[in-house]
């Protein structure tokens, strides 16, 4: 049943509004900041990437936005409206009635998703008649309905089976089968392709590409996956170490990218056509832990072109370097933009 | 669905084989005296030897000796007491069902109550004085003897209070059969119950919230949250329900058990002649034969039931159904 | 995860954890007070109380107060029928009075303590060492051992615990044991050691069946067969260590049973036997005392209750601190 979308220029508020988001968790009596000041806008319709290696943040920032980090001694602070609506601070009961109808969340892997002892059929039923008033059959009707549009053949039957029952990919569809039950203006979809296989992959994938003009919904997109960044998002963020290292409009980012994180990560996809590398470049070291982050910029010590006033604090802040465009970096204000397709940190430095 | 089952069924007809040999060799094999003085019974005379070494084999090979005792249990049922003058073992057994069943039955009523709002409570609550406290309370009651828990109770409410408001309804000791009067019946069990029920309402409720707030980091309560449900909704339906799995499982062994001879303390503190106190009274006049009979009924109960809980399991379990 | 057999590190840590853990520091105290207490039975007996707990002293006297008072007094009833023990004195002899057979209660609740800690600490290890063995052969070893193993198991299993200790504590403690040129007699506190030991094999066999299965799927044992590393040498250096953490945690959970089993046992007359007194044998000779003198049975209740609690909690103090999640949970 997709709704007739607005247009987006007709939107005076954005949908989603993040600003100086950041959530810290307090451990042995200090404070340490998983996410800091990350702030984005997401418009009605648009497909947002939320880029990162693992222990970036990114899936810290989706659960802090839907309210579901309720564990003592996590703090979060900033704003985010929600169609003008703020949601830090928001008490639970109302933070309820948005989540599974207005905002909706998929997962990284849908056999641990859905709970195992019920039907995939009864656990959509279940989503859909929390929000709204409807009996059994009508919800019933709604999610064969759904299961249909989201290319799962024999709606019906699959519905009455149990999430074990069904294929990696079909379970998937389900997923988002359940988060579009209410008609959410925003889905999270967090790694939604990563425990798939690679041709399932492209399937769902198309499925969320095809979801802002069928059901009008923006989605933030999460993933570590550069490749599937470009092929699905308009916008992109990519976050360090709980930073904002560099956003923009995907092809801009793509093309001309700011921050030297950015540009290895891309770097590191293999190129589709012309002379393969014979190795790949890599980024040396791993990302730091939230309580070891160097002053600074965190990306300094595997950076290339890391220089003493990198390292002194407060870190980086984000600096315009095109329209939409900004990245937290000291080099685009000292006037040195990064070369293209540059060799990316020396492997062993 | 028709594998699994042959399987199961294949798996049982093998552990109680197994069983009966096992209690078999206890029994008449363990190294010692002569199988035929246990049987006797004490002083018994070299006539009454002599009758007892004929009746079982006593002079012929085990495996003969077996199936000697087996035919003697479970078909013609004849197995008879030497201490107690001839009293049929299968009968007395059988009378005593009832109220061993009766005292298990309640028990496993109020400690499923109990231990599932405790442990859910609890889990609800993680972390706070409340989930501390009914924690430890539930190690605590897995700390208490029974039968001394028995004694101080009846000390309780049979002496030192019962002239109080409290306790004056609580009858003497004994069993009321419940066809005879349901009141009774309650009354005389209510106390048994309670009594039986402390350890398990401590074990269950401990592993109920244990196994909840391991199910609170799963990702399928994540989605469960994320789909706008109430905090009750996901604890109850999708937590406590996946939880039932395990609990089910863990409450077939433990009745079965219980039925099976498990409850003998309480029925010998509260005077209750079920299964567990014929045991009691033939351990007291080392009437082996009934022994014998007992643990033999019971195991075999209770192998049975554990193929009753894997069935049930196949219904509780999506996964199980399918699987094998 | 390290494949190093018992390095320091993790023991360490874990040790620490444990000092920061106030109720298991509470439970370790309480424990330490009652092994004390019960090894210093005979100083208490023979200096401080001056009885002899193991003789009948029916007809026997005590001073109280400067005058000697009977050990067995006239009832309370109308016409003083019949003789009840002395109930507790509040002074050094017959702290809490006598039992039936006039013998001071508190000095045998010591004596019967040395007996209780003994036989359900050693039943506790000697059933571990077991298990171990048994867990160890079928995980380790999988296939036809296994299976065999498993079924023994699951047949023993199949058996209410309590039921099976009975069946062979009856079994041998009118006549005793005669294994070939070997005689234990019915009253060797070995008896009930190894009863309350084997009924309980299955119970902590199967959680180490199950870490040793999931051990050996562990890379660093993998590779050390890959490396052809002799099996006893995997199976020495690599599983056992892994295992230990388990059969640390389960040490104490399988005291706390052990002790349970075996005053249930002595309860019922057929774990130690008289004169010997244990917690459970005591509670039995107060049975018939429950309404007179229930300070009999009260008081070695309160102390299994008491080294049971804080066995438990020592037991969830380890298992938090070691990190293992299989142990041994459960009892019946």
């Amino acid at each position: 049943m997709p709704v007739n979308p607005t247009p987006p220029a007709l939107d005076p508020t954005p949908l989603l509004e993040v600003r100086n988001f950041s959530v810290s968790v307090q451990s042995r009596g200090t404070v340490l900041p998983l996410v800091e000041n990350v702030s984005f806008t997401i418009g009605a319709q648009d497909i947002v990437g939320l880029v990162g290696e693992s222990g970036s943040g990114k899936s810290v920032t989706a659960m802090a936005l839907m309210g579901l980090i309720d564990s003592p001694g996590v703090s979060i602070t900033g704003s985010a409206r929600f169609k003008g609506q703020e949601l830090v601070g928001l008490p639970d009961r109302q933070m309820r009635r948005l989540r599974g109808r207005e905002i909706a969340m998929i997962f990284q892997d849908p056999m641990t998703a859905f709970t195992p002892v019920y039907t995939v059929g009864w656990q959509i039923d279940e989503q859909i008649r929390t929000h709204e008033r409807l009996s059994r059959k009508q919800a019933r009707a709604r999610t064969v309905e759904l299961l249909a549009e989201m290319g799962v053949p024999d709606p019906t039957r699959m519905a009455d089976r149990y999430p074990h029952q069904l294929s990696g990919g079909l379970r998937q569809r389900a997923m988002i089968a359940m988060a579009l039950s209410c008609n959410p203006s925003l889905l999270i979809a967090d790694e939604p392709t990563t425990a798939l296989d690679v041709t399932v992959q492209a399937q769902i994938l198309d499925l969320i590409r095809g979801l802002r003009s069928r059901y009008g919904s923006s989605v933030l997109f999460i993933t570590h996956d550069m490749g599937v960044v470009a092929e699905t998002c308009d916008a992109t963020l990519v976050l360090y170490s709980g930073r904002i290292a560099e956003t923009g409009r995907t092809e801009a980012l793509f093309a001309q990218p700011s921050h030297p994180y950015t540009a290895a990560l891309l770097a590191s996809i293999p190129p589709l056509d012309g002379v393969r590398p014979a190795r790949l470049p890599a980024i040396a070291g791993a990302p730091p832990a939230p309580q070891d982050r160097p002053p600074g910029c965190a990306f300094g010590p595997r950076c290339a072109f890391v220089h003493a006033a990198c390292q002194t604090n407060p870190p980086p802040p984000l600096i315009n370097t095109g329209l939409h465009h900004q990245a937290a970096c000291l080099l685009p204000a000292e006037g040195h933009a990064l070369p293209q397709h540059q060799p990316v940190a020396s492997p062993l430095s | 669905m028709i594998v699994p089952l042959l399987r199961r069924l294949g798996q049982t007809a093998f552990v109680l084989f197994g069983i009966s040999a096992l209690v078999f060799l206890v029994f008449f094999a363990t190294p010692g005296a002569d199988p035929t003085a246990r049987i006797a019974g004490r002083n018994a005379s070299p006539q009454t030897m002599e009758k007892v070494r004929k009746e079982y084999g006593f002079d012929r090979p085990l495996p003969v000796q077996y199936a000697t005792m087996m035919k003697k249990l479970f078909i013609t049922q004849d197995l008879a007491s030497y201490v107690d003058r001839g009293e049929l073992v299968v009968p007395e057994i059988i009378r005593a069902a009832p109220v061993t069943v009766s005292l298990v039955g309640g028990a496993a009523l109020i400690w499923i109550a109990l231990s599932i709002t405790m442990g859910t409570i609890a889990a609800a609550l993680k972390g706070t004085w409340i989930d501390r406290s009914l924690m430890m309370i539930g190690l605590v009651g897995i700390s208490i003897p029974v039968f001394w828990l028995g004694q101080v109770t009846n000390l309780i409410t049979q002496s030192r209070y019962h002239d109080t408001w409290l306790f004056s309804w609580v009858p003497g000791l004994g069993y009321v059969p419940l066809t005879e009067n349901p009141w009774g019946w309650f009354k005389a069990l209510i106390i048994p119950w309670a009594v039986l029920a402390v350890m398990f309402i401590g074990i269950y409720s401990r592993v109920l919230r244990a196994d909840l707030v391991a199910l609170a980091g799963e990702d399928f309560m994540r989605t469960a949250r994320a789909k706008g449900l109430s905090p009750t909704r996901v604890l109850l339906r999708h937590g406590l329900r996946t939880s039932m799995i395990t609990f089910v499982s863990l409450f077939g062994l433990d009745f079965a058990q219980l039925v099976g001879g498990g409850a003998l303390l309480t029925e010998v503190v509260f005077g209750l002649p079920g299964v567990g106190r014929l045991t009691y009274q033939a351990l007291t006049n080392l009437d082996l034969p009934l022994i014998m009979a007992t643990v033999m009924y019971s195991a075999v109960f209770v192998v049975l039931a554990n193929a009753v809980v894997d069935i049930l399991y196949l219904f509780l379990d999506p996964r199980v159904r399918d699987a094998r | 995860m390290t494949a190093k057999p018992l390095s320091v590190g993790p023991w360490q840590q874990a040790w620490r954890a444990l000092l920061r853990n106030p109720s298991a520091l509470v439970a370790l105290a309480v424990l330490a007070f009652m092994v004390l207490a019960s090894l210093l039975a005979p100083v208490y007996a023979h200096h401080i109380a001056k009885v002899d707990p193991f003789t009948s002293n029916v007809a026997g006297s005590i001073l109280v107060n400067g005058q000697a008072v009977d050990i067995m007094q006239p009832n309370d009833n109308p016409l003083h029928l019949g003789l009840s023990p002395i109930g507790p004195t509040g002074h050094a002899a017959y702290l809490l009075g006598a039992d039936s057979q006039g013998r001071d209660v508190a000095a045998r609740l010591l004596y019967g303590g040395r007996n209780s800690l003994l036989i359900s600490a050693s039943a506790a290890v000697i059933c571990l060492v077991l298990a171990a063995i048994a867990g160890i052969a079928a995980g380790f070893f999988g296939g036809l051992v296994d299976s065999i193993l498993s079924r023994m198991m699951d047949i023993m299993w199949a058996v209410p615990v309590y039921l099976f200790a009975i069946s062979l504590s009856i079994v041998t403690v009118s006549q005793g044991l005669h294994i070939g040129p070997f005689v234990i007699e019915a009253d060797n506190l070995l008896i009930p050691i190894v009863i309350i030991a084997l009924v309980y094999v299955p119970y902590a066999a199967r959680p180490i069946r199950g870490r040793v299965l999931a051990l050996r799927q562990a890379e660093f044992v993998t590779a050390s067969r890959c490396l052809g590393v002799p099996q006893w040498r995997i199976v020495l250096y690599d599983i056992l260590p892994n295992v230990m953490t388990t059969l640390v945690v389960m040490g104490p959970l399988l005291m706390a049973l052990a002790l349970l089993a075996e005053s249930a046992l002595s309860f019922l007359s057929i774990g130690v036997q008289a004169p010997a007194a244990s917690w459970g044998t005591i509670i039995q000779d107060g049975e018939g005392l429950i309404y007179t003198r229930p300070m009999v049975a009260i008081a070695p209740g309160l102390a299994i209750v008491i080294v049971v609690l804080a066995l438990n909690i020592l037991g969830d103090g380890l298992r938090d601190a070691l990190d293992v999640r299989d142990a041994a949970r459960r009892s019946s």
